[in-house]
């Protein structure tokens, strides 16, 4: 098979996902009744005072397919309704938000990948000696970690114990108000990038110093997962014939394991990093909770908490949609990557 | 059973399952006799409310009256962790019963007799896989009104998938297998070969799946309550008391960690219990995947 009609094949195979995922969470507001929708809607408490006119104008007392076809129409318009805790809509809310939260994930992704890898390719590589077992250790104990325990433990100790070293938010008063000024120019919203083409120093250093706990609260539990499966993967590459091969030829041990052994053991890592993506995306609403970094996942809080559901639903919406697509992307990547993959051979 | 025998005595040997084996009897013990460990005051209605010496906001440090110190409200961290090694146990058992329940009729369902069913399971299936896991119980906790039960509905709602998955695919894979065909010729009926000969062959990684989540499942359910999203304020769980000690993480300037107690001994309860059962878990694969054992 053609990677074209692969492609062209998973495509239609998301429409019914899609559709199911909207159904589902369509489903979810359904279980309010008319009047507590209808104040999803509402932007003005006079509104409140004739609850049955928005009933009727929004059509909110109308069987579920209909309102359902009216609510897609809608999100296909872009308009995933209101958002109470910052007064604008839920779309125009998730973009605001979504730089924020880019930065973080910019650095944490390569951190957790290259620890990952790196970490697994040497526990392998040194199996069942100290090294082994003190990163089996570290690998389980980071597994095992709350996510919002150890980001408090951080900031017990480096907002306390080292006050003003890595200080919290996403910039300190003073730089946010050059920031803000009118000869820096905002091109991402991503901070340390907008620095980088202003060419403000001050400024980038600012954004890395309060970048480094939150990046470092949201890798550790991706950091451990990768690793362990680096490790097995590892091993599993590490007992093949090529391996003995490369050996016997009298290669380096070095040479075999990070260029014969290691290429190859890289495939199972592709293959989960759509749960990487996942599980970072539900590592930042505690993140970014935790460190009042407002972002995407610290207004999905803020939301949350004050039962605004129409953000809730939004955002998870939104994720939904991400991740679909993201695992489609990883999949098509995994035929590239594995040859054996390769023009439909995998369906045998 | 020789399996169960055999079980037992890998898991001996290895010196971090027995470790898990130990962490999840410790917490066993505590919460079976929570009674006698944190009594319940004279007069306290609910013994899963916390009882509180005061009302004021400020943490009280550790003291002979509360050994591990009482958090903002005055809520006694002690009683509290004692006690919600009981609610860690409740949800975890719970959520992780029902999921595996739900997961072996949909799977074995699946599986078994293929076609346009097994479609139909599927792709409901790939829907709610589709959200990242906190996010989506996020959102039926919000839509269910905060409460511990709209949590555990939450857990089972995001965990089922992956078991049915699971299981669908253990029983694609014995299907196919001589025993099974033979069972068949004799006249058994689907049930009993689904019951009978398929199931008991195709169960063993999902007990490794199900005690490895059971971690996973009380580390969210303590993530939800975390975000103020779970129990009911002052119920005997560790998020929560988490929760109650955010706003006193970092103490007056020189004595940065005074309220030290508040934070650590909840988040500790909850690393050894999900570390508890990770390597109980780990360990079970391991003995179970025989290409693993070998290596």
């Amino acid at each position: 098979m053609e990677l074209r009609s692969y492609i062209i094949r998973r495509l239609l195979l998301l429409i019914p996902v899609l559709f199911g995922v909207t159904l589902f969470i369509f489903g979810i507001t359904m279980l309010f009744s008319p009047i507590m929708r209808a104040s999803l809607y509402v932007t003005d408490l006079r509104q409140m005072t004739n609850i049955g006119l928005v009933i009727e104008t929004y059509g909110l007392d109308q069987p579920f397919w209909v309102q359902y076809g009216t609510w897609l129409g809608q999100v296909f318009s872009g308009n995933l309704g209101w958002s109470k805790v910052v007064g604008m809509p839920v779309w125009d809310a998730i973009w605001s938000f979504l730089p924020a939260t880019l930065e973080l994930a910019i650095f944490a992704t390569p951190l957790i990948i290259l620890m990952g890898i790196f970490l697994g390719t040497q526990a392998a590589a040194h199996k069942d000696r100290p090294l082994d077992h003190g990163t089996r250790v570290m690998a389980i104990f980071g597994w095992s970690l709350p996510t919002f325990w150890l980001g408090l433990i951080l900031i017990m100790v480096f907002y306390g114990l080292f006050r003003g070293l890595l200080p919290p938010g996403r910039l300190s008063i003073q730089m946010d108000m050059v920031v803000n000024s009118a000869d820096f120019i905002r091109y991402t919203h991503i901070n340390t990038i907008d620095a980088i083409l202003n060419l403000n120093g001050t400024v980038l250093l600012d954004a890395l110093r309060h970048l480094v706990l939150p990046v470092i609260t949201l890798s550790v539990t991706q950091v451990a997962f990768i690793m362990r499966l680096m490790r097995s993967s590892m091993l599993e590459s590490l007992g093949k014939g090529y391996i003995l091969t490369a050996r016997a030829k009298g290669l380096a041990e070095r040479v075999v394991v990070n260029k014969h052994a290691r290429r190859n053991a890289l495939i199972p890592v592709i293959t989960v990093s759509g749960y990487v993506l996942a599980g970072m995306a539900n590592g930042v609403v505690i993140t970014e909770t935790i460190f009042t970094y407002k972002g995407i996942g610290w207004w999905a809080w803020q939301s949350a908490v004050r039962l605004d559901i129409a953000s809730v639903l939004g955002f998870a919406l939104f994720n939904a949609v991400l991740f679909v697509l993201v695992n489609l992307l990883v999949d098509i990547l995994y035929t590239r990557v594995d040859p054996r993959m390769r023009l439909g051979e995998a369906v045998q | 059973m020789t399996d169960w025998r055999f079980m037992a005595r890998q898991l001996a040997r290895n010196p971090l399952s027995l470790m898990g084996i130990i962490i999840i009897a410790i917490f066993a013990f505590l919460a079976i006799f929570a009674p006698l460990i944190a009594p319940i005051p004279e007069g306290h209605r609910d013994p899963y409310m916390i009882p509180r010496d005061g009302y004021s906001a400020t943490p009280r440090p550790p003291s002979e009256e509360h050994i591990f110190g009482t958090t903002q409200g005055q809520y006694d961290i002690f009683y509290g962790v004692i006690w919600g090694t009981r609610s860690a146990f409740r949800v975890g058992l719970v959520v992780i019963g029902i999921v595996v329940a739900i997961g072996i009729v949909l799977g074995s369902l699946a599986g078994y007799f293929g076609g346009l069913l097994d479609e139909i399971i599927m792709r409901i299936t790939d829907i709610f896989l589709a959200f990242p896991a906190l996010i989506l119980a996020m959102a039926i906790v919000s839509a269910l009104g905060p409460s511990l039960n709209s949590v555990m509905i939450a857990l089972i709602v995001v965990s089922w998938p992956s078991y049915a998955r699971l299981i669908r695919g253990d029983i694609l894979q014995v299907r196919e297998e001589d025993y099974i065909e033979a069972s068949r010729g004799l006249g058994a009926s689907s049930g009993r070969v689904i019951i009978r000969h398929a199931l008991p062959n195709a169960i063993y990684p999902t007990l490794v799946m199900a005690s490895l989540d059971i971690g996973a499942v009380v580390l969210t359910a303590a993530a939800l309550s975390f975000l103020g999203l779970g129990a009911p304020e002052g119920y005997a769980d560790w998020g929560q008391l988490t929760s109650f000690a955010r706003n006193w993480i970092v103490g007056p300037q020189g004595d940065s960690l005074k309220y030290w107690y508040a934070v650590t001994i909840p988040g500790l309860f909850i690393l050894f219990f999900v570390l508890g059962w990770n390597l109980l878990g780990d360990a079970f694969r391991d003995i179970l995947d025989p290409r693993l054992a070998r290596r």
